[in-house]
């Protein structure tokens, strides 16, 4: 589906704060969901009479049920702090991209239907009635924004822009106005278990055919097991890895290191994938949903570790909210929590990132690597902005930072940090997160890939660098994307595990004491 | 007596008004875990991350060093200035508070300042034009029409303390004494009941907000510990 045409923007040594220009961004929209995507959500599919009284109910519901929501409406003092932060504005130059009034389209509804000031002086206070103009606004601005949270880092009360546009998103479904990209991958990964709608017949030809060009590669047998009752660890891992270039490099690399390690291991069909859109609209229950099929999965085959692969927002959900939603962790004292609990084994953080179980074998010296073979590679890192700003690995504040470039430097003899105010915290997402990879937002992604572009581009220049390591199948499928556009090679791009499989030594370990 | 009667409204309006916005971010609950993080993973290092943002400006430091310079001056002065208002409602006034009085003096400086270069950014710098309503620029101009209002009563044309604070003590102990007829500290007295009114119900809110921001009051520790709100723990039931 051929957006419209647009101009790529220029990359510049460093990142600028562009001049508004008000509106240029106002046309990108993103389709509707269809009928039968609504139905299965449980959603209208167009606007009814009452779609404003609704909309007002529904932003009182999510008011009383979420404290973020009604703090965040309520303490914006408009100073400014975020107003050059947000990748889309550095990219587009729309005012309504810059977080403080991407919030402003709903905080303006806040205060003239919830809040004594805005019923009374509603000019004041920048009170807004909801009307048509208002929604529509809604639906195209809170679809360019990905959720990435750079804004909360940076604003003095912890704003997050992401849980504003969550609730938006969550009351344009509401009303009947979802998108399809998001919804339709909800229903696929329901109906069938992953994003991709990739049935259990096909992902197993798939891993076969996978198993023999690893064999025919290395001589070494790596096996991809699926649906094994009994096994130790179960890899829940993002469906693009399973046949994406460059993300199932990176599935090759997991299958190699639990060879190697001797862990016995297997995927779930029912569970085939990571990521949870559910995260992204804002609604609980359906994220808890998705959430579910995972410890549906761990019970039923009975594994003692739970392990996630390379993908950022399924990295968000598994390690800050799998706990919640499904018991899946440590510390419940609830029947729901302890059917689980006693079924893993504690010595293990659950979940576990791979990149934690990596990292941890190479340091045990468990498995054994090469570095000089990624010598050909100049590596940097792009930090996934839910691992950055949303989740943590190890054991220390930071670990999401340090584990995956110790990770990299054990298996890489080359390796430099982009500039340090786009990287850790203020990491800049990659233009396609939240729910924004679709074709129809290219414009949006593509603008929005900028700041990351221009940090790239720096090392490039400064380093040869030649290759951008990153932990996120949105990122990867992302930037081979839209890196093009920007006169780099999509081949530049691939995962942590990617780089660790090309580095693995599979023969030379010592199997005698594993513990399988 | 129409003075005495608004300070009376006004600080029930003040206290009841934020008594409620507290009650209500309290009982809402905070159903996942958001901490933006790096965030400390123990209570007591959550302690020292918002003591850093209330005390420091943590955030707004990171993010901008001109609003963190005017933000910083404006409330700090503020502060001082507020403790050194102390003296007229406690008698008879403590040593220390004697100690802060010529500081709190020139404080009143620095708040101007500070209110001033943010007043100038709402109008120089175009992201925050347009961001900027009405509303915002009366605020300022409300706290810096008091700065310079007090500003005058100390450093220019001095008003009859002594009267002052008998009114004042006088509103407290409901023993009600008249307010001096000046017409600078009037001005001055009717702005910050104003400001007192519009609190509860306006962006000055974020005081209180921010000590609710869950992205800031959370430890990071949802694998060790389950975190679920009452209206979500109802849906594990079911299961």
């Amino acid at each position: 589906m051929a957006a419209a045409e647009f101009d790529i923007p220029e990359i510049k040594e460093f990142i600028e704060i562009p001049k508004l220009r008000e509106g240029v961004m106002s046309h990108a929209k993103s389709f509707l969901a269809p009928k039968p995507v609504q139905d299965y959500m449980g959603y209208p599919h167009e606007l009814g009479e009452d779609w404003k009284e609704r909309a007002i109910d529904k932003m009182g519901d999510l008011l009383g049920k979420y404290r973020s929501l009604k703090v965040f409406l309520d303490a914006c003092v408009h100073c400014g702090a975020c107003t050059d932060k947000c990748h889309y504005y550095l990219g587009t130059s729309d005012p309504k991209n810059m977080p403080v009034a991407r919030q402003d389209l709903m905080r303006q509804v806040y205060r003239r239907y919830f809040t004594t000031a805005g019923k009374l002086f509603p000019k004041l206070v920048g009170a807004k009635d909801l009307t048509k103009e208002v929604l529509d606004d809604w639906y195209s601005y809170y679809h360019q924004c990905s959720e990435c949270r750079r804004c909360s880092v940076f604003c003095p009360y912890g704003i997050d822009t992401a849980e504003i546009t969550m609730a938006g998103r969550e009351i344009l479904n509401h009303i009947g106005m979802g998108q399809k990209y998001s919804n339709e991958i909800l229903g696929k990964v329901q109906k069938i278990g992953n994003n991709l709608g990739l049935p259990g017949p096909a992902l197993e030809d798939t891993l076969l055919g996978l198993e023999e060009d690893i064999e025919a590669d290395t001589g070494v047998p790596v096996k991809m097991p699926i649906d094994v009752k009994g096994a130790e660890v179960l890899l829940v891992t993002p469906s693009a890895d399973f046949f994406s270039e460059p993300h199932v490099e990176s599935l090759i690399g997991y299958a190699k290191v639990f060879h190697a390690a001797g862990i016995s291991w297997t995927l779930s069909s029912h569970a085939s994938e990571a990521g949870n859109f559910g995260l992204f609209n804002g609604n609980y229950e359906t994220m808890r949903k998705v959430a579910m099929r995972i410890r549906d999965a761990a019970l039923e085959l009975g594994v003692k570790r739970i392990v996630v692969g390379e993908c950022g927002h399924a990295w968000r959900v598994a390690y800050s909210f799998w706990n919640t939603l499904t018991g899946l962790g440590y510390g419940g004292n609830d029947p729901f929590s302890i059917e689980l609990q006693k079924q893993l084994d504690h010595n293990y953080p659950q979940p576990q990132h791979i990149c934690e179980l990596t990292n941890d074998l190479i340091k045990a010296g468990k498995i054994k690597v090469d570095p000089s073979q990624n010598d050909d590679l100049v590596v940097t890192y792009h930090d996934s902005c839910n691992v950055a700003r949303a989740s943590r690995m190890g054991d220390m504040p930071g670990g999401q930072f340090i584990i995956p470039r110790e990770l990299i430097k054990s298996v890489a003899n080359n390796f430099h940090n982009m500039a340090d105010d786009t990287i850790y915290e203020s990491t800049f997402c990659c233009g396609g997160g939240g729910g924004l990879l679709t074709d129809d937002l290219m414009e949006v992604r593509v603008k929005g890939a900028l700041p990351r572009a221009t940090a790239l581009n720096a090392v490039v220049q400064e380093y040869s660098v030649n290759f951008m390591a990153t932990i996120c199948a949105i990122c990867k499928a992302q930037f081979t994307k839209v890196l093009p556009k920007y006169g780099f090679d999509m081949s530049m791009v691939g995962g942590v595990h990617q780089l660790v499989g090309k580095a693995i030594l599979l023969e030379a370990v010592d199997k005698t004491d594993s513990p399988e | 007596m129409i003075f005495a009667g608004t300070f009376y409204l006004a600080t029930l309006l003040l206290v009841v008004g934020l008594v409620y916005k507290i009650f209500d971010y309290s009982r809402t609950p905070a159903p996942l875990k958001i901490p933006t993080t790096p965030a400390p993973i123990t209570q007591k290092g959550v302690v020292y991350r918002m003591a850093k943002e209330v005390v420091l400006f943590e955030s707004l430091f990171k993010s901008n060093k001109w609003i963190w310079v005017f933000g910083w001056l404006f409330h700090f002065g503020m502060l001082l200035v507020l403790i050194r208002h102390l003296r007229y409602f406690i008698t008879p006034i403590p040593e220390w508070l004697l100690f802060v009085q010529p500081f709190g003096k020139y404080a009143s400086i620095m708040m101007v300042v500070g209110l001033l270069g943010l007043l100038a950014r709402r109008f120089l710098v175009d992201r925050v034009r347009y961001i900027s309503t009405p509303s915002d620029y009366l605020m300022l101009v409300l706290l810096i029409g008091i700065g310079i209002s007090g500003m005058l009563t100390t450093f220019v044309v001095h008003t009859d303390i002594v009267a002052l604070k008998q009114f004042f003590m006088g509103l407290m102990f409901f023993d009600l004494q008249p307010v001096p007829e000046d017409p600078i500290i009037l001005a001055h007295l009717t702005m910050v009941a104003l400001l007192m009114v519009i609190f509860p119900i306006s962006k000055l809110l974020h005081a209180p907000g921010l000590f609710f921001s869950p992205t800031r009051n959370q430890a990071d520790n949802p694998r060790e510990h389950r975190h679920v709100a009452a209206w979500a723990a109802r849906l594990d039931q079911n299961n």
